[in-house]
């Protein structure tokens, strides 16, 4: 899983480049340049804001975009937003690090250490193969549907992209490289700090942002299910009240922050790998 | 600041001749997990500062030799005998070997160990890169460089601390022909210059003439042939006299085949 993931997101970023490269340095198409990405966001709603205004869509079922941005401010002024937003926020976050911190653990050990492989791998390798939302009804008999089963859940699920993107970070290190560390004298430590790990980054950053995309889905299909605060819970709400509008507000919600968290891996990739092409700002 | 130029020639002349290793090989086997021997009973006097060229077919056993001068493969048989500090031994490889992830620099700086302290690892490193041509490179990330160019940054990194022993493991193989040459005139400025003593594994002929004092031919694990090339430096290429030398050595390595 995580590993096709590797494979698909690398040549994105070759495509990326490519694409950029024949742009002219002409100041003039240099906003043009910038503004064009969101050209098609912006011709969806606008289409759609007239399409509800028209009444060729019944605003029951599908409310114009004015009327989400109005629920939004509705509920923004009553800080209900806010609340639901930083719960399902800190929820993320700490199931990410909680999840994350023993992925990176496990894969930084299983690569180092043939042994530590041999005792875990398989091990992990199986439990990889469960998909971790079958799992609701399990977790929700353990820990009922407090945070505990929240958190229980996105650590799981992006455990193992990052795990498998560390161990084959770590495994896809030039030998000539670390041959060259320990004939020019680097000890174990200095090894690992200036040749394994920075080999490796890369690959764990194709983790992360794979983790980052099962961390979202996780929370919502876990807060739609089963929660009594959070943006999912928000969204099962308005549901109940045929508050249409909110429902889509909360969706859109998700994706805005899901490209904030890619906006923000992205931007550290371009600090940390600066050194690589691939990864140069184009 | 003439005084101090003054001394530091001076110094640097009297610390000539003991600026590099002696290297002694006695009855030198290495075989392994328990293969026929890749060197089998090897004999090799080599005297401080001496510029040797290693030269054979491939899978000789001249690579394995030299990881054994250098330590980095232990022998089954035989001893060897390194006069001198045994830490500054230092390998140049087929490929620049560089961290991508470290800047010109910081790449050169890794031939020192963590014990120089930092401003001092850094006025090094850029003092080797001057040597090498690369001043202005200092900062450069290892990918913006040309192949020749990573090659004296690697070069630059195996000279960072002076060691007493260079080896070259065919760090030219991978070069074009006219960069290889001006690498050849590099390394060999730079050893007249610190005096260590250069071993050069090499599958080129003309290079080894072109470089060496003197040039061992190894044939299945021991020395076949061994001459000094007594042509003075500089070394005018197409000189009749090496090129005699070349057809030679050609010869015997040819010739050992029909």
């Amino acid at each position: 899983m995580a590993d096709s993931a590797a494979i698909r997101s690398l040549p994105g970023r070759t495509h990326r480049a490519e694409a950029a490269a024949p742009l002219q340095p002409n100041p003039l198409r240099l906003p043009t340049a910038k503004l064009l990405p969101w050209l098609l966001p912006t011709l969806v709603i606008v289409g759609w804001q007239a399409a509800a205004s028209l009444g060729l869509v019944s605003t029951r079922f599908m409310p114009a975009p004015l009327d989400v941005a109005a629920a939004g401010w509705r509920l923004a002024q009553t800080g209900e937003l806010w609340e639901n937003l930083w719960v399902s926020f800190a929820r993320a976050a700490c199931g990410f690090l909680i999840g994350g911190g023993i992925g990176l653990s496990f894969g930084l050990a299983n690569g180092l250490s043939n042994l530590s492989e041999k005792l875990t791998d398989t091990t992990l390798q199986m439990v990889r193969n469960v998909p971790h939302l079958s799992l609701i009804p399990l977790v929700i008999l353990w820990f009922g549907i407090d945070e505990g089963a929240k958190l229980f859940l996105v650590a799981l699920g992006v455990f193992f992209p990052i795990y498998a993107n560390t161990l084959h970070g770590i495994r896809s290190v030039d030998p000539q490289l670390i041959e060259m560390g320990r004939v020019y004298g680097m000890n174990r430590r200095e090894l690992f700090w200036r040749v394994v790990l920075p080999g490796a980054l890369p690959s764990i950053f194709v983790g992360i942002r794979y983790a980052l995309g099962i961390m979202w889905l996780t929370l919502i299909v876990a807060e739609t299910i089963s929660a009594n605060s959070g943006l999912g819970y928000m969204a099962m709400q308005a549901r109940e009240f045929m508050l249409v509008d909110v429902v889509v507000l909360a969706i859109l919600i998700y994706a805005a922050l899901g490209k904030l968290a890619d906006s923000l891996t992205r931007a550290l990739e371009r600090t940390c790998l600066a050194w690589n092409p691939a990864y140069r700002n184009a | 600041m003439s005084a101090a130029t003054a001394l530091r020639v001076e110094d640097r002349s009297t610390s000539r001749p003991d600026a590099g290793l002696a290297i002694s090989l006695r009855g030198l086997s290495k075989s392994f997990d328990g293969g026929a021997p890749v060197i089998r009973g090897l004999d090799l006097n080599v005297p401080a500062g001496q510029f040797v060229a290693v030269v054979g077919r491939s899978g000789c056993g001249k690579s394995t030799l030299l990881r054994l001068i250098l330590g980095l493969e232990a022998p089954s048989a035989g001893r060897i005998t390194i006069s001198g500090d045994r830490s500054s031994k230092r390998i140049m490889f087929q490929e620049p070997r560089l961290l991508p992830w470290a800047r010109v620099a910081d790449n050169v700086a890794v031939g020192l160990g963590r014990e120089t302290p930092r401003a001092e690892r850094r006025a090094r490193a850029l003092g080797v890169l001057d040597e090498v041509g690369l001043a202005e490179k200092a900062g450069n990330w290892p990918a913006t460089l040309s192949g020749g160019q990573r090659q004296r940054v690697a070069l630059a990194r195996a000279l960072v601390s002076r060691p007493a022993l260079l080896a070259l493991d065919e760090p030219l193989g991978a070069l074009d022909a006219l960069t290889r040459i001006e690498m050849q005139e590099m390394i060999e400025r730079i050893w007249q210059d610190q005096g260590f003593t250069a071993i050069l594994v090499t599958h080129d002929v003309g290079e080894a003439v072109a470089m060496a004092d003197r040039i061992l031919v190894v044939e299945e694990g021991t020395i076949a042939l061994d001459v000094d090339v007594d042509v003075p430096r500089p070394r005018r290429r197409g000189d009749p006299a090496l090129a005699e030398l070349e057809g030679r050595i050609l010869e015997r390595l040819l010739g050992h085949r029909a």
